[in-house]
């Protein structure tokens, strides 16, 4: 499978909105995100992170807006269906092996069967999983499943990642690990796009903050400003741990 | 109590092979319920796979209705099967009324809502679980449903198993489209039916004893298989 876009390809998010229950849920965002690049969004729970990831991946249709591929000197176009992967922040472990759980993946995104074990096995070797293709998945411990998680979309080599806090369940060793293989992939170009509320981990990774609070963006930029002084006073309190919810 | 004292030794005397009727019994009765059982599934189980899997006008109604007929009393079904099968009925000249073939329709029609109630709440539960998932890869609505009821092979089983559980336990209908022929309809539960109105009472203890051992043989096995599938599949 080829991979449809090249750096530097950026997604263009527009007036991308959702409500439920009359409550708006993610005002209108309007913002262009580097593929290959670290986006970290940041926010107390509650903020629209999770949505407005579900909404970027179209997993969640939005009220009003559109998401589209933007490349130099060509018009904006749709995200091709399996362009942008998608890492839950549980890891739904299907009854069957690991090497079984990458294939089936693959097989959903219509990769042929021939290619599927070798691919699989090739993306569990760089999780670190190689050693353990055929144990059951779900006897896998919590940092394994999530690793596998990550391993099940990285199998079909999407141009970014989406990830919807993938470490808040696990504890430090496992999401140190989780974090080295996103800058290892981000260095190879497959860039992300995270959701957390977790300040310390967004310094660790981020190179560019989307601050979220109550569904709107309050803040987007270069991550080194945000921490250093950032432009809105709802940003200093979120950082000065002055906002949790 | 003497009846019941006395069930113990009958039980050996059955099935130390001295009843040579009694095998047969068992054997029909098995035969009868997992035929019904596997009619029954195999409308029951797309037909809760469309339930579960697929938002529909209507949809809530017939689940409430599938709910319902899941109390369906089986003499009521046995009448109903009868006056179809009956010579006077619109399936008459298919002539196969006291005949096996019309305890199996009959244990079918009950088996039918139990099976299909347990397998949508058990599809239901596992598409909730993988649901985010699958949506995360976009998979498609064929795709979604395989993995579906892969996943959920295992539970299905138990559905299965319940349909035949109760398929077995059954009296009323097979009682009334069987007539209790001997050696042609005569299953456990009508033999136990049989001895209870004459009396016997130690008999027809042995007899259900006996059925009892049948129905959790049957569920051992399964357990057996889910067991090993779990060691496997994690």
């Amino acid at each position: 499978m080829q991979r449809l876009v090249e750096p530097p390809a950026s997604l263009a998010l527009d007036a991308l909105a959702f409500s439920a229950g009359g409550q708006s849920i993610v005002k209108p965002v309007t913002l262009v995100l580097p593929l290959s690049g670290r986006t970290l969004i940041l926010g107390p729970n509650g903020a629209g992170k999770s949505t407005l990831l579900q909404l970027i991946h179209g997993m969640l249709p939005p009220d009003h807006g559109s998401v589209a591929v933007r490349q130099p000197g060509a018009a904006d176009r749709p995200v091709g269906a399996h362009e942008l992967g998608f890492v839950l922040q549980r890891p739904v472990m299907l009854a069957r092996s690991v090497l079984e759980n990458v294939t089936h993946a693959l097989a959903v995104r219509g990769v042929a069967r021939a290619e599927r074990e070798s691919r699989a096995r090739h993306v569990l070797a760089g999780v670190g999983l190689a050693a353990l293709a055929s144990r059951p998945a779900p006897r896998l411990s919590g940092g394994e499943q999530q690793r596998l998680a990550m391993a099940r979309v990285m199998a079909a080599d999407p141009a970014c990642l989406l990830l919807d806090e993938p470490t808040a369940h696990l504890d430090p060793g496992a999401t140190a690990s989780i974090e080295r293989l996103l800058r290892d992939w981000s260095t190879a170009g497959t860039g992300f796009v995270m959701s957390t509320h977790d300040l310390a981990q967004a310094r660790r990774l981020a190179d560019q903050i989307i601050f979220m609070h109550r569904g709107e963006v309050i803040e987007f930029g270069p991550a080194n400003r945000f921490f250093a002084s950032p432009a809105t006073e709802i940003g200093a309190r979120f950082l000065a741990g002055d906002i949790l919810e | 109590m003497n009846d019941l004292a006395a069930t113990f030794p009958m039980v050996a005397d059955l099935l130390s092979g001295r009843q040579p009727g009694l095998w047969a019994i068992v054997g029909l009765s098995l035969k009868v319920s997992a035929l019904a059982t596997l009619v029954a599934s195999v409308l029951a189980l797309p037909l809760a796979a469309v339930i579960a899997l697929f938002d529909f006008r209507g949809r809530n109604l017939l689940i409430a209705v599938l709910n319902a007929l899941m109390g369906l009393p089986a003499v009521v079904v046995g009448l109903l099967v009868y006056l179809l099968l009956s010579r006077a009925g619109p399936l008459g000249p298919l002539g196969i009324l006291f005949t096996p073939s019309a305890m199996v329709i009959a244990q079918a029609i009950l088996v039918l809502p139990l099976v299909t109630a347990l397998a949508r709440q058990i599809l239901e539960d596992s598409l909730r679980e993988l649901g985010p998932y699958l949506r995360s890869l976009k998979a498609s609505r064929a795709h979604l449903v395989l993995t579906v009821l892969a996943e959920t092979r295992l539970s299905l089983l138990t559905a299965l198993l319940a349909g035949f559980g109760r398929a077995a336990a059954e009296v009323g209908a097979v009682m009334i489209v069987g007539g209790n022929i001997e050696g042609v309809t005569r299953t456990m539960t009508t033999a136990i039916a049989l001895e209870t109105s004459k009396g016997d009472l130690a008999l027809a203890l042995s007899l259900g004893f006996i059925l009892i051992a049948v129905v959790l043989a049957v569920n051992a096995c399964a357990q057996w298989l889910r067991v090993r599938a779990h060691a496997t599949l994690g």
